[in-house]
């Protein structure tokens, strides 16, 4: 346990709100209105940040599944597993307001000129696989070991994925956010820091609340067959 | 050279067996010949080069997901596995062997699928033939390990889809890039990346696959 359990629970449940208010209140009354987009455009920060947390926890659950290969962590998997728990959460408010953006600035739902998103659906669908695997195989090393590798395999997809996104668009559309772009400085670049920082917290403290549950729930299914 | 040799050996077993059986190759002799079929007719009028080509890219992908399905079954259900694991070879020998065997079936039943497809719809051109090549061995690759992975569940067969179906959305990217695009040197170069990267992660955890 020791390592993740230096901050306790409610001080960084406390934290994560204090930074999620204050994102709020920079995302619609201090960010400026985008010159193009205007008021809609704020949505940018919250997708952004929510997708960058979404790739932290996929990379987390993976490193722990090294962890779990290669060092033998007896606690690893289970990190593992609630990291690419909390990533398909956030995977899935990305599609949402991936979805919600394209409409306001596009019309359309869905965009297949989207790389975002549409990297986010393959992966989305890699990810609840992940799941159907998981839990098809009763608990135990057998079960560790395959969700270790396949969440390796996760890893390995983002970036291929992405680069075959790239190339099946034919370069066709340009990029269109990029962090050296004109527009992207000042109050944008803070507000946008501050969102990021707020929802990497949040993730953080779900993670932790979940692994702290799903830890008692094994500590309860030991003390029951010690009992029986 | 003994690893090999090792690999031979249990590839060898498996083109055996099936020689004995024939128990995958015809199914998915039948299986493109009925897909293409189908195609006909969910296609009405005469389509274009562009749309066959997609299809042809999914016949090839199902074709493949059939004889991946049946790789490691009778492994299991005749309790052959077991043994396999026990035997004094690297496990990873094991991966290499079953991709191999799955790999010269897929072949065998592109090189009726390609002709026929020609007959069908359109002709088959050099670009795709090559793809049709590195595909291959990233299906097979790819596909038998997760085939491994899928046969140690509950679910068995059932998972093999889900879990291969969007770990393949880049070779399908790749091969359909390389069979419609006038240079297709960029979308080939992916496909061989493709390969390498996932034989070299597959390579070095199946031991984690097969390990009880």
């Amino acid at each position: 346990m020791g390592r993740t359990s230096r901050i306790p629970l409610p001080l960084l449940a406390a934290i994560s709100l204090v930074l999620v208010t204050t994102a709020l209140a920079f995302v619609f009354f201090v960010a400026p209105d985008d010159a193009n987009q205007g008021f809609s455009q704020r949505i940018f920060y919250f997708h952004v940040s929510i997708a960058i947390t979404a790739y932290a926890c996929f990379a987390g659950g993976a490193w722990n599944a090294l962890l779990h290969l290669w060092k033998r962590d007896p606690n690893a998997d289970l990190r593992s597993y609630v990291c690419v728990h909390q990533g398909l959460i956030f995977g899935t408010l990305v599609l949402l307001t991936g979805s919600i953006w394209a409409k306001i600035s596009w019309g359309h739902w869905w965009l297949w000129s989207e790389d975002q998103l549409v990297l986010f659906l393959v992966l989305y669908l890699f990810y609840c696989a992940y799941f159907m695997l998981r839990f098809s195989v009763d608990p135990g090393p057998q079960r560790a070991n395959l969700s270790a590798v396949y969440a390796l395999f996760g890893v390995v997809l983002i970036p291929v994925s992405f680069a075959a996104i790239r190339l099946a668009k034919n370069l066709i559309h340009p990029v269109v956010f990029t962090l050296h772009g004109p527009n992207f400085g000042g109050w944008i670049l803070v507000t946008y820091c501050i969102a990021q920082t707020a929802l990497l917290a949040l993730a953080y403290t779900l993670y932790r609340l979940e692994l702290g549950g799903k830890r008692l729930d094994v500590r309860l299914r030991r003390l029951r067959e010690v009992l029986a | 050279m003994s690893y090999v040799r090792d690999v031979g050996a249990l590839a060898r077993k498996d083109l055996l067996l099936e020689l004995r059986a024939r128990d995958t190759l015809p199914a998915m002799l039948l299986f493109v010949a009925a897909v293409f079929v189908v195609f006909h007719f969910a296609l009405p009028g005469t389509p274009s080069r562009l749309e066959t080509t997609g299809l042809l890219w999914v016949a090839i992908l199902f074709t493949a997901l059939l004889g991946l399905g049946r790789a490691f079954v009778p492994e299991r259900e005749q309790r052959t596995l077991d043994g396999l694991v026990l035997a004094p070879c690297d496990r990873s020998a094991i991966w290499l062997a079953k991709s191999l065997a799955t790999l010269a079936f897929l072949a065998a039943a592109e090189v009726v699928a390609l002709p026929l497809y020609a007959l069908f719809f359109h002709s088959v051109a050099g670009a795709t033939v090559l793809a049709v090549v590195l595909a291959d061995l990233g299906i097979c690759g790819v596909g038998t390990f997760l085939g491994a992975m899928a046969v140690a569940t509950r679910a068995r067969d059932l998972l093999l889809p889900l879990l291969f179906l969007p770990l393949a959305v880049p070779i399908v990217v790749g091969a359909v890039g390389a069979s419609v695009v006038a240079s297709p040197g960029r979308y080939l170069g992916f496909l061989g990346l493709y390969d390498l990267l996932f034989a070299v992660v597959c390579w070095a955890s199946f031991e984690y696959v097969v390990a009880e």
